[in-house]
């Protein structure tokens, strides 16, 4: 499923709804998220999961083609883990 | 470290979006609850900018526990896994935003 489809099919659920709004509401929770993990804050969605960054230290890395060491510098990357509701759904699986 | 919650995000959707906010609230867990429904299903979900979340099948393995040391059977099962988008990495470390495609 992919952020149209997601938008096509709330817009569906919700024919009160301009669709042009509910694209400016699925937007403004990704933009919300992408802000908060940004200003190095976590953002917490009980049953769902919960987003949060995480400090990698700087390594000599190499290139794979060559074999030649290569220094990677000291990142942050983002990070999601699910929520324990979410995690059992997916484990369970709707058909069983 | 403080921390964004469902009522941050409704919040932000009342005022930007001009619904009420039991509304914003409502169609916030609607975003989330299709997510979840379509992830259970099995099928990846991708958000370009931000990331896919994708299900993947992991197999039968021997696990320990860490305080006893004795093994035990790790069933297969199903793990969620988030895939953050060149955009969204690009955000959180403040470098330049990568545009064209995006995975």
């Amino acid at each position: 499923m992919t952020k149209s489809e997601l938008i096509a099919e709330l817009s569906a659920a919700n024919p009160h709804l301009l669709s042009r709004d509910v694209e400016t509401i699925v937007a403004t929770i990704f933009n919300e998220i992408t802000a908060a993990l940004s200003r190095g804050e976590r953002v917490e969605l009980r049953g769902f999961g919960a987003f949060t960054i995480k400090q990698r230290d700087a390594r000599t890395g190499r290139n794979p083609r060559t074999g030649a060491a290569v220094p990677v510098d000291e990142k942050v990357v983002p990070f999601f883990k699910a929520g324990k509701e979410l995690r059992e759904r997916v484990n369970r699986g709707k058909s069983a | 470290m403080s921390t964004v919650t469902r009522a941050h995000l409704t919040e932000t959707i009342y005022t930007q979006v001009g619904l009420s906010r039991n509304e914003s609230a409502d169609l916030l867990e609607a975003v989330l609850a299709r997510m979840s429904t379509a992830l259970e299903d099995g099928q990846s979900v991708k958000i370009s900018g931000f990331g896919t979340f994708s299900v993947r099948q992991k197999g039968r393995r021997i696990g320990r526990n860490p305080k006893t040391g004795t093994e035990v059977p790790i069933l297969p099962r199903r793990v969620l896994v988030f895939r953050p988008s060149q955009v969204l990495k690009a955000h959180v470390n403040h470098t330049a935003i990568p545009t064209g495609d995006d995975e």
